[in-house]
């Protein structure tokens, strides 16, 4: 049994994510009184993508011929260390906040890479802008999880999340504002609005689709499903760790898969939330985003300074 | 062989190796391979021999008894503290001998390459003594010999004005923090009534705690001066990047780390009890140093002087693992204060590999361009494939990407001020919170700045023809930087075997003395059992998933499909070198946004075709920098008032001999009221 469901949690995370960003765009559109495309869109997108021929620039060295894999590899291994459905991983040694933390700012790292690689001012600019905000948003990421981490006294995020008296007692408030600080940290490291527009590709204003502008065919797809996967894995933290109720504690049939209803549902209202920004704000100015980002990590810091034990 | 004679083997090994140099100064060649066989034979006698001493059940102690000065004893004391910076020292120097084989080739005729030799033995032997001497006396010889050799290896490229200018701040500098750490040891001297560090530390209990907290703070600038800590730092950024490349990561790697050495000595092993403003104060610099320098890097295009702020910002986390383990001390949370000092001394360890392996790549593309400016790299990992890899290994270990070591050390630093994030006080509390902003902060920055550097060094198309023209360097070079690149996963890897090595030279100190044995196990785990991670299961399934997924899109789904290779999209203009993003370029909006810190200016300066009718421009310059602070508000001030001081002081001497007859006069009688 434990390793069916340990199969299911490795390959949950990539088979599900494309239906997520299909549903967003989908009630995207919706608001602007479009029918818009099927929430499977973006399973079909990625696979015409895979069976395509690729142009790759003869500036490119072979960081960019790698760089996908491996952006698209750690969504996978980080995918496969979060509490999704279960929490019944705890032993699991790549599932500590940090370690998580920062293999995906390895996938950021070689993402910004290939988009310098090609020698395309576009590719430039956006890695620097990329960088810019993760680089806030990753300081935020670090300080919001260790506000939940200090509450239950473990960074390990099955731990966390198998803890249900997070949001009771005196600990209400600290996870309400890490919620939010994390919340906007979300909104960040997946560029969506007021970040960056995932929809855009006006030159200047984007920031992730111009570090793969020069991608074409299968490391497309594999840059497109990593960034699928990268929402997928912020809201499935924000949901889990902040909210943890529906979560398996065991391996037992009917709450594994109440588990897995219960996480799909938490995402569907992060999407509807999502969608629901993206349609009534506009992308900020640039320089205006580190101003939320410091938001962020503020909120995180009163969270931290709220937090009594007795 | 693990005795005193071993050590003195070391030393005089060493010793051989400078004057051999000098001997052979007159043929380059041989005076090149002397100096780098005896730098590589005796580095790995000093790895084995540090790893013996380290397993010895008892310290080293000796004395030789040939000093003819009463209070300067050649005493030593060998113990797991010392021989871990030994062995620090062995495994980085064995490194740069290696490399300097190939390198200092490009000096010949230039240069008197005996010198070289006699200044990077003599330099070396410096260090080794600092971190083994056990009497003050000796220990400020050690530290002199250290810092004088240093001085001349980095103005030993004497042909460029800015390097005899560095070479002089770094001299000045130096030597205030020694004044610093003369007026420290004579203050133990007042109360113990001896300069031997093991005397000194058994009768710590005579020194009064108010002296106890003046030679923190003034060992605290002395030895903070030496390891560069904000703002004490000034010579840091001109100096490393004026020597050679195999000096500079030995500098950077090493060489500042001895002033952190002497902090873990002092306050750890020799005068407890720590107070609790020690740590405070220590993580405070530690939280500021930390940002500041990365933040100072992200401004440089210069590709050594960015390394050495990084070396500033890693100072800096590793003074948070420092001072945590002073507050957790003086709380009484012994396991976590261990744990804390194991993460510095992590730190330590990590820093000295990956900065030197930084620095000796730099090397590598600098001998072949002959520039340290960034903007006119690019496109270099198609002409130096093997350094860009090794570049890009020790940026992702220093960006802290896991499996690499950097991680492991601060993720274990993380773990430590996570510990201190709980704490009930709310001063501690606001500190420790203060201390985990600027460490996740850090982290972020560091790694856009790497993006930087790799990316704008080594990605995209040349800027220069000598970009163009670069060669791959030599093989000892590529072999030196491999092996460090090597050693930089390896130590990722096995983190968890390692950690407890280092809790074992924590625990051997006075003040952390625990009998608790740690399991030796694969994974890392924090005193609490409250976090875990092991580096090995983490590689493996990495390779497993990296397997699984270039398996299924290669040769299952993605069959028969072709890759063509054309050109970057151009919207129509022809890219050349200067269509590319510049690395003042990228950094200009994170400069921006902390442009209350670093105070970057705009300098526009516009000739025109006519001056009386200006209208047509002939030419645009403009100038991006940023203002250097320290100097303009600290520095200036503080020479201003020396010589304010000096003018008023003249006046005394009026050049009339009854004048100065006089003042002996009021001198004696002074002396003899006092008397």
């Amino acid at each position: 049994m434990i390793i069916f469901i340990g199969i299911i949690q490795a390959f949950f995370v990539p088979a599900v994510s494309p239906l997520f960003i299909g549903l967003i765009k989908k009630i995207k559109a919706r608001f602007q009184n479009r029918q818009g495309a099927s929430v499977f869109q973006s399973y079909r997108d990625i696979w015409k993508l895979l069976h395509k021929d690729e142009v790759i620039s003869s500036d490119a060295s072979w960081i960019f011929r790698l760089a996908p894999f491996i952006v698209f590899i750690v969504t996978v291994i980080v995918g496969a260390s979060i509490p999704l459905f279960t929490t019944v991983f705890k032993q699991l040694l790549t599932s500590d906040l940090l370690i998580v933390i920062y293999t995906l700012a390895g996938g950021t790292f070689f993402l910004a890479l290939a988009g310098l690689d090609t020698g395309s001012a576009f590719g430039g600019f956006a890695s620097s802008r990329e960088m810019t905000i993760s680089a806030l948003a990753e300081g935020s990421f670090v300080l919001s999880l260790f506000t939940v981490a200090l509450i239950i006294g473990s960074t390990n995020l099955f731990v966390i999340a198998d803890s249900k008296n997070i949001l009771f007692n005196n600990f209400f408030l600290p996870t309400i504002l890490a919620f939010f600080s994390f919340f906007i940290v979300m909104l960040a490291e997946s560029g969506r609005f007021p970040f960056d527009n995932p929809a855009t590709h006006l030159e200047l204003t984007m920031i992730h689709e111009a570090m793969i502008l020069e991608y074409s065919g299968k490391r497309l797809a594999l840059m497109e499903w990593a960034a699928a996967n990268k929402f997928f894995i912020l809201a499935a933290l924000g949901a889990n760790l902040f909210f943890p109720w529906g979560i398996a504690q065991n391996l037992n049939l009917l709450p594994v898969a109440i588990g897995v209803i219960v996480v799909l549902v938490k995402i569907i209202i992060m999407c509807l939330v999502v969608a629901f920004i993206e349609s009534v704000t506009a992308k900020f100015r640039f320089f205006r985003l580190p101003d939320l980002l410091i938001t962020s990590i503020v909120l995180s810091a009163v969270a931290i300074s709220l937090i009594q034990k007795i | 062989m693990i005795s005193e004679m071993g050590f003195a083997v070391l030393i005089v090994l060493y010793a051989v190796g400078a004057l051999g140099s000098l001997v052979f100064h007159k043929h380059n060649k041989i005076a090149n391979v002397w100096q780098s066989f005896f730098g590589i034979i005796v580095a790995c006698w000093g790895i084995i021999f540090s790893i013996g001493a380290f397993v010895l059940p008892t310290n080293l102690v000796f004395t030789a008894d040939w000093s003819i000065f009463p209070l300067l004893n050649f005493s030593f004391n060998l113990d797991k503290l010392s021989t871990f910076f030994i062995f620090t020292i062995s495994l980085v120097t064995l490194f740069c001998s290696i490399y300097g084989l190939g390198y200092i080739k490009h000096f010949y005729k230039k240069y008197d390459i005996g010198l070289l030799g006699f200044f990077y033995h003599l330099f070396i032997v410096g260090m080794l003594l600092v971190v083994s001497a056990s009497n003050g006396l000796l220990f400020l010889v050690a530290w002199e010999i250290m810092s004088i050799a240093s001085y001349f290896l980095v103005v030993y490229d004497r042909n460029e004005p800015d390097n005899i200018k560095a070479g002089f701040l770094y001299l000045v500098m130096t030597h205030i923090g020694t004044t610093f750490i003369i007026l420290a040891l004579l203050l133990m001297y007042r109360f113990t009534s001896s300069f031997d560090f093991l005397v000194i530390k058994a009768s710590a209990d005579l020194i009064p705690a108010t002296f106890k907290n003046i030679i923190f703070v003034l060992s605290l600038v002395g030895f903070g001066t030496k390891a560069g800590i904000i703002p004490f730092h000034i010579w840091l950024p001109s100096a490393h990047p004026a020597a050679p490349s195999h000096v500079s990561a030995l500098m950077s790697g090493v060489m500042i780390k001895t002033g952190v050495y002497m902090i873990i000595r002092l306050f750890f092993d020799m005068l407890p009890p720590t107070q609790l403003w020690w740590g405070v104060v220590v993580l405070i610099i530690g939280a500021v140093s930390a940002v500041l320098g990365v933040l100072y890097a992200l401004t440089e295009h210069d590709i050594k002087r960015l390394l050495a702020y990084h070396s500033i910002e890693n100072i800096g986390i590793i003074l948070l693992g420092l001072g945590s383990a002073l507050i957790f001390l003086v709380l009484g949370n012994l396991p976590v204060a261990l744990f804390s000092l194991g993460a510095a001394l992590f730190h330590i360890l990590n820093h000295a590999i990956f900065k030197s392996l930084l620095f000796l790549s730099a090397g590598s593309v600098i001998n072949q361009t002959h520039t340290r400016n960034m903007e006119k790299y690019g496109g270099l990992i198609k002409r130096l494939p093997r350094t860009a890899l090794f570049f890009l290994i020790g940026s992702m270990a220093i960006s802290a990407l896991p499996p690499f070591n950097g991680f492991f050390s601060e993720w274990m630093t993380f773990q430590s001020l996570l510990v201190g994030l709980a704490s009930t006080s709310i001063l501690l509390k606001s500190v420790f919170i203060f201390a985990t902003i600027s460490l996740a902060v850090t982290g972020g920055l560091a790694l856009a700045c790497f993006v930087k550097a790799f990316a704008i060094t080594f990605l995209a198309r040349p800027r220069s023809s000598e970009a163009t023209h670069a060669k791959e360097s030599d093989l000892a070079l590529s072999v030196a930087m491999g092996s460090l690149a090597v050693i930089c996963l390896f130590f990722g890897l096995f983190s968890g075997y390692l950690s407890s090595w280092f809790l074992a030279i924590a625990s051997s100190l006075q003040s952390l003395v625990v009998t608790t044995v740690y399991p030796i196990s694969d994974k890392l785990v924090t005193p609490s059992g409250s976090g875990s991670v092991s580096a090995l299961l983490f590689f493996i399934i990495f390779v497993g998933t990296a397997l699984v997924v270039v398996i299924l899109i290669k040769y299952i789904i993605n069959q028969n499909q072709k890759i063509k290779i054309g050109a970057t999209w151009d919207c129509g203009v022809n890219l050349g070198s200067r269509t590319e993003i510049t690395a003042t370029g990228f950094a200009r909006s994170i400069v921006l946004i902390f442009a209350g810190i670093l105070r970057p200016s705009t300098q526009q300066d516009i000739e025109y075709h006519d001056s009386e009718i200006r209208y047509l421009p002939k030419s645009k310059i403009i100038n991006f920098s940023t203002d250097d602070v320290y100097r303009s508000y600290i520095y200036q001030p503080l020479k201003k008032g020396i010589a304010v001081l000096a003018l008023s002081a003249k006046n005394i001497q009026s050049g009339n001999i009854n004048i100065y007859v006089f003042y002996i006069l009021i001198a004696l009688i002074v002396a003899s009221l006092l008397v």
